[in-house]
């Protein structure tokens, strides 16, 4: 748990004095990942700079696991910590290992469990200890780099971790690869992290709650969810920009909002019967064809019925897409535009149906949130969810 | 013909007197780096203190090293050294230590701040940081400054001659008083030389000191 209590910097500088944190007050439970979020100079980076005192506190105390740091000697402190910035800062004249194990060794521990230690850290970000334990920094990709930035910040497996837009010099392909398997990471670690981003769709996808902050104070700090359907005030709705209901998308799985009833048809059903349950459930278009193992292979659509006769193998059209009931809404938004289409069958994960989700079931879903907070706010333009 | 006679006339007189001349340079900027180094990485910590350090250093190199044998005369003669090996050691001493102080300080100076966070993030103390990373890092810069202070400083060094300190000089220095240019030139070949091929030994020490991570340059896919 990480407990800041009126953490204020103020710098002196030729023009005066600039608060750069204004008595920031918050807490993160154990096990989650609190993202600060805000433009550059909002004191994101300086607050988390202030905890382990690379930025010293002009006031205000600081709290990791209800313990009061301000008694701690600062080597001490940082050595508990975890702590990955965005320039990464490996050693450049040490190898892989030494870079790795360089906690540790600060801690007193004995050379076969950091060698031990290095080996595990290796495995747990998914590279070859025995290629890469040798090599200089140089050597490596920056994707690479900043996995063994991660790797080192982890090597004494500090209960809090201190991350400053750690992916952010990392190409957007690698940095989502690198953001999911920090994810994965997480979900076992259970780490209390605070990481500072300026993008609103990372601290959507890494955070399970998120500080914004503005000129030194913080001005919200709710769960993704809330902070989206819910911006306190209109420089918060500005900063999530004017399609933030579209980035509640990420945000729900198609488990929350599947919907298991749906008519289909077998492999050797009549066009015929088609007709019949087509109607029967009141489809405008088509209706899903699924094989013995109810795996959705095909579709069949309301003119075929009407002008062919025959059986349904015979007369199918081509999948438009499935969904797995772990994407998220934002993927089958994109799927159902790509394709033209206002449903898409999901599927398990063994490729077995298991219902439908529609455009409206989705707007539904995303709109429950808005509805129930409506009398209390007045109604403008960008509250509506988008696709209603 | 005769400069090649000569030579090997004297074949045991220029060995020991190239001997002479490298350890007087040797001992001296030997000394300049143990006191150089140490003043480069002390002046990092205040900006006002180390212009003023490195001024000083440049004023001394600007003295003609005629005039810093004469100044040091009368002085060294009170402890009975006006003349001979110590004030030439004293001499390269002085000139050494603008190129090792100024290359010691860049070099710290200049490590990357995010280098420095990462270390003091990790939770280095100060003298750590310095020894697991800034003084490491900083190792090429430091030793092309003592390879300047070598190679400038086996150039000062034929001219201690004339305070009686021996070395490669005294060939150049008979040379001019006998006028025998065989002499003179033998010196003035030795002396440059001795400083291409000490350049070059340093450069190869530079490399062999240099941290492995830092010569490695081609990155991975």
């Amino acid at each position: 748990m990480i407990r800041l209590d009126n953490l204020t910097k103020v710098f002196d500088t030729p023009d005066g004095a600039v608060i750069a944190a204004d008595h920031i007050s918050m807490e993160v439970p154990q096990g989650e990942i609190c993202v600060l979020l805000g433009p550059s100079g909002c004191g994101k980076t300086t607050t988390l700079k202030m905890i382990n005192r690379i930025v010293r506190a002009t006031s205000g105390k600081v709290f990791l696991d209800g313990e009061d740091t301000s008694g701690l000697n600062t080597e001490d402190l940082r050595r508990n910590i975890g702590y990955v910035i965005q320039q990464i800062g490996l050693f450049p004249n040490m190898t892989i290992e030494e870079n790795i194990t360089v906690v540790p060794k600060l801690l007193g521990w004995d050379k076969n469990r950091y060698k031990v230690r290095a080996r595990e850290l290796m495995d747990m970000i998914a590279m070859d200890a025995e290629a890469f334990l040798k090599r200089y920094p140089s050597e490596l990709s920056g994707g690479q780099q900043q996995r063994i930035g991660v790797a080192r910040a982890l090597a004494a497996d500090p209960p809090v971790m201190l991350m400053d837009e750690p992916f952010g010099a990392i190409d957007p392909i690698n940095r989502a690869v690198i953001q999911d398997e920090f994810l994965k990471m997480q979900a076992a670690l259970k780490k209390t992290i605070m990481f500072v981003s300026h993008d609103i769709d990372e601290a959507i996808k890494m955070g399970d709650r998120i500080a914004i902050f503005r000129e030194g104070k913080l001005v919200q700090y709710s769960e993704p969810d809330e902070l989206l359907s819910a911006p306190k005030n209109a420089f918060v709705e500005s900063f999530l920009g004017e399609d933030r209901a579209l980035k509640r998308l990420n945000l729900v799985r198609v488990r929350d909002v599947v919907s298991d009833d749906i008519g289909t048809v077998d492999v050797t059903d009549t066009l015929a019967t088609a007709r019949e349950r087509i109607d029967s459930h009141g489809y405008r278009d088509a209706i899903l064809m699924v094989d013995d193992r109810r795996r959705p292979i095909g579709v069949i659509s309301r003119d075929t019925t009407a002008s062919q006769q025959g059986y349904c193998r015979d007369h199918t059209r081509g999948l438009p897409a499935v969904v797995h009931l772990d994407d998220d809404l934002r993927k089958v938004a994109s799927l159902m535009f790509a394709h033209d289409t206002t449903w898409l069958p999901c599927v398990d994960d063994h490729g077995r149906l298991c219902g439908q989700i529609t455009q409206r079931d989705m707007t539904h879903h995303l709109g429950s949130r808005y509805r129930s907070r409506r009398p209390a706010r007045p109604v403008v333009d960008g509250d509506r969810p988008a696709g209603s | 013909m005769e400069l090649l006679q000569y030579t090997l006339d004297n074949l045991g007189l220029l060995g020991t007197r190239t001997l002479e001349h490298i350890s007087l340079v040797g001992v001296a900027v030997g000394i300049a780096t143990l006191t150089g180094v140490p003043i480069g990485i002390a002046i990092t910590q205040n900006e006002r203190v180390a212009k003023a350090v490195l001024y000083i250093a440049s004023i001394i190199v600007t003295i003609p090293s005629v005039a810093l044998f004469g100044v040091m005369i009368p002085i060294l003669s009170l402890i009975g050294q006006g003349i001979g090996y110590l004030p030439a050691v004293i001499a390269v001493l002085l000139y050494s230590q603008l190129p090792i102080i100024r290359n010691t300080y860049t070099a710290i100076h200049n490590v990357d701040p995010a280098l420095r966070e990462a270390a003091r993030g990790v939770g280095m103390s100060h003298r750590q940081r310095l020894r697991m990373v800034e003084i490491p890092l900083a190792v090429p810069v430091i030793m092309a400054g003592v390879r300047t202070a070598v190679v400038l400083n086996i150039g000062v060094m034929a001219i201690a001659a004339y305070i009686g300190a021996g070395g490669l000089g005294t060939f150049i220095s008979r040379g001019i008083s006998q006028s025998d240019p065989r002499q003179l030139i033998v010196g003035a070949v030795a002396v440059s030389l001795l400083a291409i091929i000490a350049d070059y030994a340093l450069l190869a020490l530079q490399k062999h000191l240099t941290p492995k991570g830092m010569s490695v340059s081609t990155a991975a896919a």
